[in-house]
């Protein structure tokens, strides 16, 4: 699987990735394989604020219904609209085109709170 | 359960090497995908697909009242089988709740093979044991043996040509011994996708040859993820999801399985009696117009009333769309209705229909 260097990482299997003041966030290869064919997605609008930890949206595989959880508090500028209409996007680029949310950090300091690749590994070895 | 050391088929190793997903299930470590299940569930409706089946509980019975013993504990009428012929079945209790969903296959006057739920094994043995006369032997091959699935349109071609015989003229529900790699094997029409196929039986040292001449010719392996949506694609129930020892044929849509004039046997009366009185609630499909699933415990609506429960739910890989099944009140309960489904925050139309229509095949 996959885990990018240069990234951070939820707990819950998501990943930031830092741009200037806002953080790209979409979930990890280990979670799109966990999951399987993924079916569908429902993401939040922009302008929305999150918390850090909140329910952003929801993802559906074949089989399974999860949560998607905010790693970062801040204001939703950006949402991927290709991929609610090609959810397969994610299982095909998790870290790429798969991206899901773009966050307007509120928190910066909350990237501590984050994984790193190496800390993120340790995890889904476990 | 996460106590015990799980089982494994003698086809475990033979997943490893192809890299699929395992998982505990029903005290089994199982493949539940290979390449995804997508994937998977498509290679089934338009060509073959492999399932190791092999943690089914695979029970002979035979001796001396083995027939008197089937026609008490099972629904079904079991003298209307001829040898070679298989039925699908229940075992009832004396509610009329359902103890498992089954098939029982008869090999001669006196000798079945029943092929029972793996999460059911150990339950399914005991209750029938009970019911046992001392003339009657019971032996649990489950573990000497394996069980392939084989399903698909192209599985009878398949399945023939590694057999060296024509299997066409199998009827569906019939079944032959036949020779597979100098061992012994059983080969059944039977399946739980809604395709063609064929189910096999061989001792655990010829599973890995059958297995892998099945995947030279075409078969694509699957796990029980697109087994598990194949079924409910078919409308089929699964113990522990529709069917449990508190439902009843009646509500389940099982009538069919149900032949009260073959004698009595164990829930009958009480069967007979739900039917008299009629149901509160029947078990449906639903489908909804989006790719939003439905998934077992959604609560199910007629404006702000509840009516009803999901019992199984998935994204359909044949049309694309949520589906599923529910118990719904009967006044409801009517095909080409429309219930509520409670979603998240949402509430989105599902179509009620037939079982054996939620994909309109």
């Amino acid at each position: 699987m996959a885990v990018p260097a240069e990234l951070k990482y939820s707990r819950s299997h998501e990943w930031v990735r830092v741009e200037g003041d806002t953080a790209l966030v979409g979930i990890t290869d280990h979670a799109q394989a966990e999951l399987g064919d993924i079916t569908y997605l429902e993401l939040p609008e922009t302008g929305r604020m999150l918390a850090e930890d909140e329910i952003f949206g929801t993802v559906e595989s074949v089989k399974a219904v999860s949560d998607l959880y905010s790693p970062l508090s801040g204001e939703v500028v950006e949402v991927n609209s290709e991929i609610t209409d090609a959810a397969e996007t994610i299982n095909q680029d998790a870290y790429g085109a798969g991206w899901m949310i773009r966050i307007k950090m509120s928190n910066p300091e909350e990237l501590d709170h984050l994984l790193s690749a190496e800390q993120y590994e340790q995890l889904i070895r476990e | 359960m996460t106590e015990q050391t799980l089982k494994r088929t003698p086809l475990y190793e033979t997943h490893k090497r192809l890299k699929s997903r395992l998982v505990p299930f029903a005290g089994w470590e199982m493949p539940v995908q290979y390449s995804g299940i997508l994937e998977e569930s498509r290679a089934v409706r338009n060509a073959v697909g492999l399932f190791d089946i092999s943690h089914m509980g695979r029970v002979h019975i035979y001796g001396k009242g083995a027939l008197a013993l089937l026609q008490s504990v099972t629904s079904n009428n079991v003298d209307a089988l001829g040898p070679g012929q298989a039925q699908y079945s229940l075992l009832t209790n004396p509610s009329g709740g359902i103890i498992d969903d089954i098939i029982v296959y008869r090999k001669d006057q006196e000798d079945f093979l029943v092929v029972i739920n793996a999460s059911n094994t150990d339950k399914d043995l005991r209750w029938i044991r009970v019911h046992a006369p001392d003339t009657v032997t019971m032996e649990d091959h489950t573990e000497q043996t394996s069980m392939i699935a084989v399903q698909g349109p192209a599985a009878p071609q398949i399945v023939s040509q590694m057999a060296g015989e024509d299997l066409l003229s199998v009827p569906r529900f019939g079944f032959r011994k036949a020779s597979l790699f100098g061992q012994p094997a059983t080969l059944c029409r039977t399946g739980y996708t809604g395709e063609d196929g064929f189910e096999i039986i061989v001792p655990a040292a010829a599973s890995e040859a059958v297995w892998n001449r099945l995947m030279e010719s075409g078969g694509v392996p699957c796990g029980l993820g697109a087994r598990d949506a194949l079924r409910i694609e078919a409308g089929y129930p699964l113990y522990g999801h529709e069917i449990d020892d508190s439902t009843s044929p009646v509500e389940a849509g099982l009538m069919w399985v149900v032949k009260p004039e073959k004698g009595d046997f164990i829930g009958k009366e009480a069967i007979l009696a739900l039917q008299e009185r009629g149901a509160s609630r029947r078990l449906m499909g639903l489908v909804l117009q989006e790719r939003i699933a439905p998934r077992q415990g959604y609560t199910l609506y007629v404006e702000d009333r509840e009516v009803g429960v999901v019992t199984s739910g998935v994204f359909s890989p044949t049309i694309q769309k949520g589906i599923g099944m529910g118990y719904i009140a009967s006044p409801h309960a009517k095909a080409g209705g429309t219930v509520l489904l409670s979603v998240r925050n949402q509430m989105l139309p599902a179509k009620v229909v037939a079982k054996k229509s939620l994909i309109g095949r």
